[in-house]
């Protein structure tokens, strides 16, 4: 790996300052290295973090045949990665109109990791700092403990996808200004409602009470307010604190619980692997905003790349070297998907309505079709929409809010399907549905997502481990539950269980002659299941 | 887009004839070209394809997954590590024989890769077989419901659709499969054939005294000799035809005296010939396919380390009817079509031994994969060919991989191979093992082991 040389890298400065002016943010500092493929055979591994650390399973190929994306860390290879300075790699031999726009489009991304609040938990350290230190940790617990140390990676990096991300970005200041204090809340959504059982007048009084005091007292106002709670209440505070210490210990996920609470491993000989596991942990948190804006980082980037592009004056004549790469980068595929196209029109269409003021009632509102087409009050609100956007999505809610029949009948998209035909022995590929909601729905079920499993804190009364998967209409992967649970048993120290829906299939049995119409869709009846891991056994029970 | 550029510089240098003959070709035509339709979404899921796309890639043709071969150096260490994790009290976790398919664009290779899987808590598709079902995005003209292109199901041969596709690459499967053969024997403790004491040597070479010299060597051949000398007297005049020969007249040269010496022959006995047979019908799609190729492809490496190179293959797909194909690579990736009759392919590889009389120079072994259907639900048909071919082979291997769907019930083919009292009657020639839907690796060796394993 070694530094783009002068001449580039004063390209990169051109390509900053223009960057800034159009209104992008981002700290000053970067680096631009050459890749040559021996350092790819090094880096790709290690998600193009160099300093990430060493484990065996890097170095042999992995099995991606199922539910590739589900895996950490869910291939977030980037041109650039999300470190303080951000690093971005290059070929050595890219014209410098190709640098040009390759240049941009890195700085496309990195105003998003350094602006997008689902970054936020990468805003204040540089991982490849912090990714060093951990890798000199892990060669020195190495050194002392051998392959043990590879066994808790395994078995920490078996359930690294169930980290708490949305528990963490929670408990960061995240520079939204907080409507109210957390006592307030607990009040009005707990207290009230569930203890009291309130109603609805009865809380609308106390709605207005509070407001009253605010305006009245202003700084002054709540604890006057609660100072008239604990007068009808006395027991008010302490079911507070009872409630704040056991939300305390609920926003714990998975893998906090188990160094939390397992006797293995707060025992004095085992302690070093805790360390290890909070590595592994710490490293899935870096690596989940990525893997959840993958279509609005790439959309933006693509935006930006485009639009700043065009604008250079620094590459004239090579515009059509320009289109065809872009193109290339940013068409539609006539059957599947592109995340560059997808987010780049969607912020096209986006800028476009914000700018005619169709974000709103009054257009909402609006039937006549002719009129809808031709609505334009020049609200000028477009670039201002993207920055918001920019600033406050991830992939589900862009999605969600924006991929709508307008967009869609736009850009003639469709949700498309696969089908099989006897008489000709061909897969068949045809337009089923041209409705937004099923595109939307083909879009989410594409999406990263990983289960969420519970913990079980209530029927505890032996030191069992309960995790319960809380059914979302897909089943886990069944041949993985096995060894993901054996690494828990190992870390817990004592039994686990997991409950989870399985698919009980019944296929219509198929009539001997098989070219006559479509297979009927087979019956699938759900059932509970609890599995049981002990003594490094499995074991299965049926709940109903 | 380095290529793309590439090109296109090129282009203005230099043509190679064929490149300059289409160039013309496309410069005269007149006529619209018809785009062939076929998505290249058959591999991957929609996930995979909003997921593996990046910028590396996209923006600067950089690909990440470097040829999986290079992995191949840390080999032993990953096995010895592997046999560690088995004594520490956990489950292997290193896999082997793995098919690969690296490249994108035009050839593709079968490659033989160590492997692993990082196994977590995460979601599966409701069902494994649905692709037909999922959605996919799309974009462009068409009403709902038409049909906007299709791909043939079975992809090598006339088709617009993937020919060329199954081209070269073939042969790569040899060399590392070789390898994976001596691993396979090595640590998962396959039998060794050599020490069974088969029938036939098994040895490559006999040593013989076939070869001639002449004036030095080992025996002399005196019939041979004596010929040469008559032939240089004839030539000498010192031999007439009309008169009595006179042996003392005679001149022998140094060089008429021809010897016998030992050499090295070729032993053509010891060769094996193996025919790997494999239903491709379309209740075999998914796991079942996967299940038998695999198998096959391991036993395939094996027999190879075994016979040290000296095996030949045949492959036969069938589903109501057997045909012959010319590859690993065609048998391995051909798919799913119609119903099952199993005993169309063992005719069909009783015709072929009979017609090249392969019995007689040959080892001959047939290992068949099937999910176990077969429309000859009683074997009528099936059992008179199979009680055929036991006549002359040297083991059989019917492996039964049946589909998650038919867990637990009994197939035709093992209903009919029971009652038929083949297994037992002739266990040393023919072996029967089921797999479930979801056998893992271990599951599929230990297959191959009650395979060709002779307990």
């Amino acid at each position: 790996m070694q530094l783009i040389n002068q001449h580039t890298k004063a390209i990169m400065e051109g390509c900053k300052e223009r960057a800034l002016d159009a209104g992008l943010s981002f700290q000053s500092e970067t680096l631009e290295y050459i890749v040559t493929n021996r350092d790819l055979i090094e880096l790709s591994p290690k998600i193009m973090i160099p300093t990430l650390y060493d484990y065996w399973v890097h170095d042999v190929e992995v099995l991606k045949e199922k539910g590739k994306y589900e895996l950490y860390p869910g291939n977030p290879y980037e041109t650039v990665i999300n470190t303080r300075p951000a690093i971005s790699f290059y070929n050595d031999n890219n014209p410098d109109w190709l640098n040009v726009m390759i240049f941009y489009h890195v700085l496309g991304h990195i105003d998003f990791f350094q602006n997008n609040h689902f970054f936020r938990n990468t805003w204040d350290m540089d991982f490849t700092g912090e990714a060093l230190s951990d890798k000199r940790v892990i060669a020195r617990l190495r050194s002392e403990h051998g392959r043990w140390v590879d066994y808790i990676i395994e078995f920490a990096r078996s359930i690294d996808n169930l980290v708490g991300y949305y528990d963490e970005l929670k408990t960061l200041d995240d520079g939204i200004e907080k409507s109210c204090s957390e006592r307030l809340n607990y009040y009005f959504d707990v207290f009230l409602q569930l203890e009291k059982h309130t109603t609805i007048s009865g809380y609308v009084n106390e709605v207005n009470r509070y407001n009253e005091l605010k305006n009245e007292l202003g700084e002054e106002g709540e604890p006057s307010f609660f100072a008239e709670i604990r007068r009808k209440h006395p027991e008010f505070d302490a079911k507070y604190k009872i409630y704040r210490n056991k939300s305390k210990d609920q926003s714990l996920d998975l893998v906090q619980h188990i160094m939390t609470h397992s006797v293995f491993l707060n025992q004095e000989e085992n302690t070093w692997m805790k360390s290890i596991i909070e590595i592994v942990r710490k490293t899935s948190l870096f690596f989940q905003p990525q893997i959840r804006t993958k279509i609005l980082n790439e959309g933006w980037a693509s935006y930006w790349h485009e639009k700043l592009f065009l604008k250079d004056d620094r590459i004239n004549g090579h515009e059509v070297d320009f289109a065809r790469v872009h193109a290339g980068v940013t068409s539609m595929p006539r059957v599947g998907l592109n995340p560059y196209a997808l987010g780049l029109r969607l912020f096209y269409e986006i800028e476009e309505r914000a700018d005619k003021g169709r974000f709103g009632l009054d257009f909402d509102r609006m039937t006549n079709i002719h009129s809808r087409k031709d609505y334009d009050i020049k609200a000028g609100a477009g670039i201002e929409t993207l920055f918001k956007i920019r600033r406050e999505y991830s992939d589900f809610l862009f999605i969600n809010q924006y991929v709508d029949q307008d967009f869609l009948s736009r850009y003639n998209l469709f949700v498309a399907g696969k089908r099989l035909n006897n008489q000709r022995m061909t897969w068949e590929y045809y337009v089923k549905s041209r409705k937004a909601k099923d595109y939307r729905k083909m879009l989410f079920e594409s999406l990263y997502h990983p289960p969420r499993i519970l913990i079980d804190t209530y029927t505890a009364d032996d030191n069992q481990l309960r995790l319960i998967h809380k059914f979302e209409g897909k089943p886990l992967v069944r041949e993985y539950i096995a060894s993901a649970l054996l690494g828990i048993e190992f870390l817990w120290g004592d039994t686990v269980s997991l409950e989870t829906n399985q698919a009980e299939i019944k296929t219509p049995l198929r009539a001997t002659d098989a070219s006559t119409g479509p297979t009927p869709p087979p019956d699938i009846k759900w059932r509970r299941i609890r599995y049981t891991m002990k003594d490094r056994k499995l074991s299965k029970t049926t709940l109903g | 887009m380095q290529a793309d550029k590439d090109t296109s510089n090129k282009e203005e240098e230099e043509l190679s004839p064929e490149q300059s003959a289409i160039r013309n070709q496309e410069k005269n035509f007149e006529g619209c070209h018809e785009i062939t339709m076929t998505p290249d979404i058959e591999m991957e899921s929609t996930s995979d394809q909003l997921y593996s796309n990046n910028d590396l890639n996209v923006l600067q043709n950089i690909t990440l997954t470097p040829s999986p071969l290079l992995w191949l150096k840390s080999l032993d260490e990953l096995l010895e590590r592997d046999k560690r994790r088995q004594e520490d009290g956990f489950p292997r976790k290193i896999h082997i024989g793995r098919l690969v398919r690296p490249g994108k664009s035009g050839e593709q290779k079968v490659v033989v890769v160590p492997s692993t899987v990082e196994e977590k808590l995460m979601h599966d598709r409701i069902r494994p077989q649905d692709d037909e079902s999922e959605g996919s995005g799309g974009a462009g003209d068409g009403e709902e419901g038409e049909v906007i292109g299709e791909q043939p199901v079975r992809q090598q041969g006339e088709g617009q659709g993937g020919a060329g596709q199954g081209k070269g690459g073939e042969h790569e499967a040899g060399s590392d499969a070789y390898e994976l053969g001596k691993i396979l024997t090595e640590k998962f403790k396959l039998p060794n054939l050599k020490e069974k004491g088969k029938k036939r040597s098994l040895t490559r070479f006999t040593y013989d005294l076939t070869d001639r010299n002449r004036g030095t060597g080992q025996i002399l051949d005196k019939k041979a000799t004596l010929r040469k000398i008559i032939t240089t007297n004839i030539a000498l005049g010192r031999l007439k035809i009309t008169e009595p020969p006179d042996p003392t007249r005679f001149l022998v040269a140094p060089q008429d005296k021809v010897y016998r010496i030992l050499s090295r022959e070729k032993d053509y006995e010891s060769q094996a010939m193996v025919f790997f047979v494999r239903d491709y019908s379309g209740s075999m799609s998914g796991n079942p396919t996967k299940l038998i190729v695999t198998q096959h492809v391991l036993i395939y490496s094996w027999l190879l380390y075994q016979y040290a190179n000296q095996v030949e293959t045949r492959f036969i797909l069938h589903d109501v009817e057997a045909k012959e194909v010319e590859d690993f690579y065609t048998y391995y990736n051909t798919n799913v079509a119609g119903g099952t009759q199993v005993s169309a392919a063992y005719k069909l590889v009783n015709k072929i031994v009979n017609d090249e009389n392969l019995a007689k120079d040959y080892n001959i072994y047939v290992f068949h994969g099937t999910d176990g259907d077969d429309w000859d639900a009683e074997g009528k048909e099936t059992i008179p060919e199979l009680k055929k071919l036991l006549t002359y082979i040297n083991r059989i291997g019917v492996t039964i991989a049946r589909p998650g769907y038919a867990r637990g019930r009994e197939s035709e083919v093992q209903k009919y191979l029971d009652k038929s009292g083949l297994l037992k009657d002739a266990a040393h020639l023919l072996r029967m093992d089921v797999l479930e839907d979801d056998s893992d690796e271990e599951r599929i060796i230990e297959s191959i082991r009650r395979l060709i394993g002779e307990g």
